[in-house]
């Protein structure tokens, strides 16, 4: 036997996808030189910003298990690690964003130990208390002044232009939401993204194979909130102030987020692109009208997750199954001579 | 002094939060169905209780009467038609379907009534109270919530220890498939639990109505209060409920007399540590049974 049965990942369509995507992502890094107007370049901030935070979300729901509905959390500690460190400590804004990052992690493993104790549903609520929590102390924090409307002020932007802060800012929004969606896909290529999946199908299962559920969880929970804690950051560099009620938001940065990756599809890589596609389609459409966006997402999202609960991408899957992404392993087996 | 009276208002205060929690409780006890639309249906049983008396020209505790059977009906048609579908090992759509539900109701509020704060206007029994010393009064409003509580809890287990369709009940939050092997209907089952859920979070919402204002946008605070109040019980526990639900009171209370400085804030923020802290060194509550949850 010299042909022995191997796994591979990688298929004709996602070799082509990954061409795809590189083109793409080359396109849209050169976009301020040939944008001038920012017509594109102003709106698609948000949709990167977006697509950063559907990712990280998808990546907890629908790979580890963890469905959180907490996330603003780590946005709004981004939003004020930020504020403290460019605004009263003098740091660089846009280094500082990793540093906010950073912080959200650090923070987020004392939120495991609380909330790893519930389980689904009650998983979901119990992080949604401790954002609540959060809020509140930031609220009530001196130091803070989440009470106040608060900026960064030009003095703490520094010598930047404001076409350079522009355009760094859609650089990093760039970057957040390309490096969410290559995280989702190393997470899974790699041995963890095995693990979760085996937990997933089935945790006794998973546990008995020698899968270390909790470390692997804790692991995803740590890496989503660092990369959900500096898209806060980038959220507050986009936007001129923040409140601790706008900053750690349930519906702006947790439901529009979840709405985005079940209609495009929990559980895939492409899915939340394919969300974020038209959550700024219907944005366009609505120019101002905050309560329909909710209601007109809302409703999409509950009726797809009854009806067609792997979104969009499950819907084109269904239709013609193709692999953009190199994720799954498949099993090839050499045919046999004669 | 101050300190008893913040004492007595927050066990009565523990009424209206054990009215949160008890159809959260009963769903998921029989049917592991956990809704997080539980809160904005109570507010949206209290703006129903708005239209209702301004349209009939009743007190809002008449309205009752329409409010409430119209969202048991509405709990019966959603579980069959809709929560029924999400229901299986994995959580995350019955997730996505309550999340999704809670937020449209929000906003569909927001539309039709707009962000202005509402309130329910009961009359007299609103400010009536009882003295009992010099610093502490008994409001009958509050001690009327309460009261209803506790009727609503005692009513609940008399039927699921006592009669024919609270043995269904049991049967299939025990084992659903031996259930329906007995003849028992499990989806009805199901609708059933969900009526009783939605009505008795209406009846909540009134009386949250009744007793201040309310907007839109309140519901996710009266989720977090209700599951805070299941979980401190030990989930599926109906009478850790009922004094959960009084404990969060306590905590609320006597959280706003520890720290003056934010007077609302501050009760809601010792309540939800208080959750923490149950979480933290007893997590299956306070009179849960081990493995529960």
């Amino acid at each position: 036997m010299t042909d022995a049965a191997r796994i591979r990942r990688s298929t004709p369509e996602s070799t082509a996808g990954l061409v795809v995507s590189a083109a793409l992502v080359l396109a849209l890094a050169t976009l301020p030189s040939w944008d001038p107007e920012r017509t594109l370049q102003t709106p698609l901030v948000v949709v990167l910003i977006y697509l950063s935070l559907a990712q990280m979300w998808n990546l907890l729901a629908g790979f580890a298990g963890l469905v959180s509905i907490g996330q603003q959390m780590f946005v709004g500690i981004g939003v004020y690690s930020l504020l403290t460190l460019a605004e009263d400590r003098g740091f660089d804004p846009y280094l500082s964003v990793a540093l906010a990052g950073l912080v959200a992690a650090v923070l987020s493993i004392p939120v495991a130990l609380f909330a790893f104790r519930l389980k689904g549903g009650y998983f979901a609520i119990g992080t949604w208390v401790i954002a609540e929590v959060v809020r509140l102390l930031v609220l009530e924090s001196d130091s803070l002044a989440g009470g106040d409307v608060r900026s960064l002020t030009r003095s703490s932007l520094g010598g930047y232009s404001r076409d350079a802060r522009d355009d760094i800012t859609y650089w990093l929004a760039l970057a957040l939401a390309v490096g969410a969606t290559a995280i989702v896909v190393l997470v899974l290529r790699s041995r963890l993204g095995l693990g979760l999946r085996a937990v997933r199908d089935s945790e006794g299962g998973a546990r008995g194979l020698g899968v270390d559920v909790t470390r692997t969880r804790l692991v995803v929970w740590v890496v989503a909130a660092f990369w959900t804690g500096a898209t806060g950051a980038v959220i507050l560099l986009n936007s001129p102030s923040a409140r601790a009620d706008s900053a750690f938001s349930v519906l702006r940065w947790t439901a529009l987020v979840i709405f985005i990756a079940v209609i495009g599809g929990v559980g895939s890589t492409t899915g939340p692109i394919l969300g974020v596609l038209v959550y700024w389609f219907i944005d366009e459409q609505l120019a101002e009208a905050d309560t329909w966006r909710f209601i007109i997402l809302g409703t999409v999202a509950a009726a797809m997750a009854v009806v067609a609960p792997r979104g969009l991408y499950g819907l084109l899957q269904r239709w013609r199954p193709v692999q953009f992404f190199p994720v799954r392993r498949r099993l090839v087996v050499p045919e046999e001579p004669g | 002094m101050s300190w008893a009276n913040a004492a007595v208002q927050g066990v009565l205060l523990g009424g209206l939060f054990a009215l949160f929690a008890t159809g959260l409780s009963l769903s998921f006890g029989v049917m592991r169905f956990v809704n997080l639309a539980h809160g904005d249906l109570a507010i949206l049983g209290a703006y129903l209780a708005v239209s209702t008396t301004s349209a009939l020209d009743v007190n809002p505790f008449v309205s009752l009467l329409v409010v409430v059977p119209v969202m048991a009906a509405g709990g019966y048609v959603l579980q069959r038609l809709v929560f029924d579908r999400t229901m299986g090992p994995d959580p995350l759509p019955a997730i996505l379907v309550t999340f999704g539900l809670g937020v449209v109701i929000q906003n569909v509020l927001l539309e039709r009534y707009s962000a202005d704060s509402r309130g329910l206007d009961a009359g007299s029994i609103e400010t009536r109270s009882i003295r009992l010393t010099d610093g502490i009064a008994v409001g009958w409003l509050p001690l009327l919530t309460l009261a209803t509580a506790v009727a609503v809890l005692v009513a609940l287990q008399v039927m699921l220890s006592r009669t024919r369709p609270g043995r269904a009940f049991r049967a299939t939050a025990d084992d659903p498939d031996t259930a329906r092997l007995m003849g028992i209907d499990d989806r009805s089952v199901h609708g059933r639990v969900m009526a009783i859920s939605f009505a008795t979070v209406a009846l909540a919402g009134v009386f949250l109505g009744v007793r201040g204002t309310f907007g839109p946008a309140e519901g996710p605070a009266v989720l977090l209060f209700g599951f805070e109040a299941v979980v401190i019980g030990g989930l599926g526990s109906l009478w850790g409920t009922l004094v959960s639900g009084i404990v969060l009171g306590l905590a609320q209370a006597l959280g706003n007399q520890v720290d003056v400085r934010y007077d609302l804030l501050s009760g809601v923020l010792y309540g939800h540590l208080l959750f923490l802290a149950v979480l933290a060194f007893r997590p299956h509550g306070l009179f849960g049974r081990r493995g529960r949850a």
